[in-house]
């Protein structure tokens, strides 16, 4: 490999690409040939560093300066200053490393202190379209170990002894599934990784795949080895192109190295992998359903038993494992069960990545150990509630999941703890909600989902998500009947206890939980006709300030309802009964003399 | 889309047919390629898919009406896609979607009359950072108000 004196890190996530690094990459790659520097400075395009409402981010080492929220037309100076003169650009530093005009490492700072990266450890370190530099990062150590000094009983009790469980939301224990897999006798076996990250709002998977491939690749190796298979397939969505891209490119560069394919190291183990790709259904988060997909056709789950681990993708016994539940094994692997096992809780072990958004500063991807307090998630590590608002609730485990409210937010992430909550895991997407959010709408929002993906195939399921949501939808528009929160309340126990797979099984959740913590907003909606949020449009009561109203018309010639009656020069008045509430007066006021309610 | 060129897509569909034919659970690799040659699945695709893979008309309608990404009409030129993921809705992309709505005059899932915007609301994107999100073909507006759909769309008019 060369040597540089200067690395130039980019991310490359969808986050920042979105925001135009690659001309970031362009401008820098132009410069530093016009100056002369390509044999002293290089430029990487990597993986994501977490803090995407910073981006675009460029690290440049050794200093590790980090800057953030990067302009192309910024990079000359960038150049100018820190490449050629050596002064760093303070203006552009991410602020919180400079700190009375010392700069601090970038482990310092509150959004990475507490994290520890396992999953993503390499993510925005190795450029992911090179396996050079995954080796170089130690990458495929595991997989020689385990072909050339353990059985596969040992890689399995290693796993077992890990205490690691599935990262994709069930936390079923991940060695259990390895073993069960690898007790059933058939000529042909297959391992399986669910890529299909549906949790809106989810997206450490992606990441994973964007940032670091071949982890992904060598520890779905391991696995087949270890449960005796010899193909392999990685369901990913189509709408990652940047993940089935480097994905793609991964592959195809192991097989080059003799790391997948015939006769893998020269030890006589076979094994190759193929991508396939979703098309945009939810459901297919659920194993049997992705194994339906897989086969070519519709994306609908199976009743279990049999298991996957017996009767499988094109009946024969398959291994499903998510993208960040693999991500942990190469560490395993090399470090051993114990170190894993030392992290965590005693039930939960090692990290788990959350993805943040919603109303929180430092949206984006922390891994924290098991354990953490989801306060100093949002708080520490996510910097709080942006324009001084007040937290309100976060949801965790998205349309299966359900909401923890300000009073447990010292609660440790486990995956009992949030279990008992009456929320979950889930695939880790944690959303921040404020003062301004209305749950009741939020619950509806989670039903609209949930009604659109679901598949189907069930009664409870296809009938009872969609008289729930035709509820929720009458609450919020101000039509909310007497008995309507009962209503909900025995639907959704009866579509929990009925469905057929876990997408209905758990849909009723998010309106369980916003029912347990904020009943009171429900019975606002119902009782009141009050949306205490004002956020429901339905309840919403617009009134003109008679002190600020000029008299100009302007509303009522624009009301398509007529609602709105007055003399010129005097104030008007809004008829609340004849309003449709559409808030054109409001947006169309020169003098903001209507307000919302 | 002229006839040539549509038959010339034609000739191209077989050879994605034949690369996948021998494949396990072809189908919808095939579908993925297809749409990506034609935009869409025309019926005169799915036919032959049907007789070279040997799949009943019915199973590649329930297959191709399943899945969201598939679209058995053509789309217009531009793409518009809002996110209605969940860190996009708290962060009002409903209020972007009921804007564009307003503008173009279609619904989610529909096509203008001048066949120049398709309108769909869609799942989350993965880029929750910079909420909330709106992409027109392959560009992304991040962090963006609803005030603001008026001037973006104006770029894709002209």
């Amino acid at each position: 490999m060369e040597m540089y004196r200067s690395h130039v890190m980019i991310c490359r996530g969808t986050g920042c690409t979105s925001s135009n690094s690659e001309q970031i990459v362009k401008n820098f790659e132009e410069l530093i040939k016009k100056h002369g520097l390509d044999n002293e400075v290089v430029v990487e395009r990597t993986g994501c560093f977490g803090l995407c409402a910073l981006g675009p981010i460029v690290i440049i080492y050794p200093e590790a300066s980090f800057y953030s929220l990067v302009k192309p037309e910024d990079v000359e100076e960038i150049v100018n200053e820190h490449l050629i003169k050596g002064r760093v650009v303070k203006r552009l530093l991410y602020a919180e490393t400079v700190e009375n005009d010392t700069i601090k490492s970038i482990d310092e700072v509150d959004f990475y202190k507490k994290q520890v990266r396992v999953a993503l450890r390499n993510c925005g370190v190795i450029n992911p379209e090179n396996i050079d530099e995954y080796i170089a990062f130690d990458g495929y150590k595991a997989l020689e170990k385990v072909l050339t000094s353990m059985t596969p009983a040992e890689v399995i009790d290693t796993i077992k002894r890990s205490g690691l469980k599935g990262r994709g939301g069930g936390g079923f224990p991940t060695g259990t599934k390895w073993e069960f897999a690898a007790k059933s006798q058939a000529d042909q076996k297959y391992v399986l990784c669910n890529a299909d990250e549906g949790d809106p709002g989810a997206f450490m998977d992606r990441s994973v795949l964007e940032g670091d491939p071949h982890a992904v690749i060598e520890a779905m190796t391991i696995a087949a080895f270890a449960i005796g298979a010899s193909q392999g397939y990685v369901y990913v969505r189509a709408e990652y192109p940047i993940a089935v891209k480097r994905l793609a490119i991964a592959i195809s560069q192991a097989r080059e190295y003799g790391l997948l394919g015939q006769n893998i190291m020269d030890t006589g183990f076979n094994f190759d992998l193929e991508i396939r790709l979703g098309a945009g259904a939810f459901v297919c988060g659920e194993e049997t359903a992705l194994i339906a997909s897989i086969e070519g056709e519709r994306g609908m789950p199976r009743p279990r038993p049999p298991f996957p681990a017996v009767k499988g993708l094109f009946g024969k016994p398959t291994l499903l494992n998510n993208v960040e539940t693999y991500a942990n094994i190469t560490q395993i692997i090399n470090n051993g069960a114990e170190w894993f096992a030392s992290m965590g809780t005693e039930k939960s072990k090692g990290t788990k990545v959350f993805a943040l958004g919603g109303k929180i500063n430092n949206t984006g991807l922390v891994e924290i150990p098991m354990g953490t307090t989801m306060r100093e998630v949002i708080f520490e590590i996510g910097g709080g509630i942006p324009n001084g608002k007040k937290y309100k609730a976060a949801q965790t485990g998205g349309p299966s999941g359900g909401c923890i409210p300000m009073e447990h937010i010292d609660v440790p992430i486990d995956y009992d703890n949030l279990i008992a909550l009456g929320s979950m895991m889930g695939s880790g997407g944690l959303i921040v909600m404020d003062e301004d959010n209305c749950m009741v709408d939020i619950a509806r929002f989670f039903l609209d989902f949930t009604v659109d993906e679901s598949c189907g195939k069930c009664t409870p399921c296809r009938e009872g998500t969609k008289r729930m949501l035709e509820i929720l939808d009458r609450i919020v528009e101000g039509k909310g009947k007497d008995g309507d929160i009962e209503r909900l309340e025995s639907l959704a126990n009866n579509i929990k206890n009925s469905a057929l797979c876990g997408l209905g099984q758990t849909a009723p959740n998010p309106v369980l939980s916003t029912l347990k913590y904020f009943r009171d907003e429900y019975e606002a909606h119902i009782n009141e006709k009050r949306c205490p949020a004002g956020v429901c449009q339905g309840l919403a009561k617009y009134t003109i300030i008679a002190d600020k109203c000029k008299g100009c018309g302007i509303c009522a010639k624009q009301c398509p309802v007529t609602a709105i009656s007055g003399k010129a020069k005097t104030p008007y008045l809004i008829a609340n009964d004849k309003c449709a509430k559409c808030g054109v007066c409001l947006e169309k006021c020169p003098f903001g003399a209507i307000i919302k309610a | 889309m002229t006839d040539m060129e549509f038959k010339e897509k034609l000739n191209k569909l077989e050879h994605i047919i034949n690369e996948h034919k021998n494949q396990q659970g072809a189908l919808m690799p095939v579908l993925h390629e297809t749409q990506e040659l034609f935009g869409y699945l025309p019926e005169e695709a799915q036919k032959r898919i049907s007789e070279v893979l040997d799949i009943s008309m019915a199973e590649i309608y329930g297959v191709a009406t399943f899945y969201s990404r598939f679209t058995l009409k053509p789309r217009g030129k531009y793409t518009i896609g809002v996110c209605l993921g969940t860190a996009c809705y708290v962060k009002n992309s409903q209020g972007i979607i009921d804007k564009i709505k307003k503008e173009i005059k279609v619904g989610a899932g529909e096509t203008t009359d001048d066949g120049l915007f398709t309108l769909e609301a869609t799942r989350c994107i993965g880029c929750c950072g910079l909420a909330p999100v709106m992409t027109i073909g392959e560009d992304v507006y991040g962090k963006i108000a609803p005030e603001d759909v008026v001037d973006i769309l104006k770029k894709y008019q002209a």
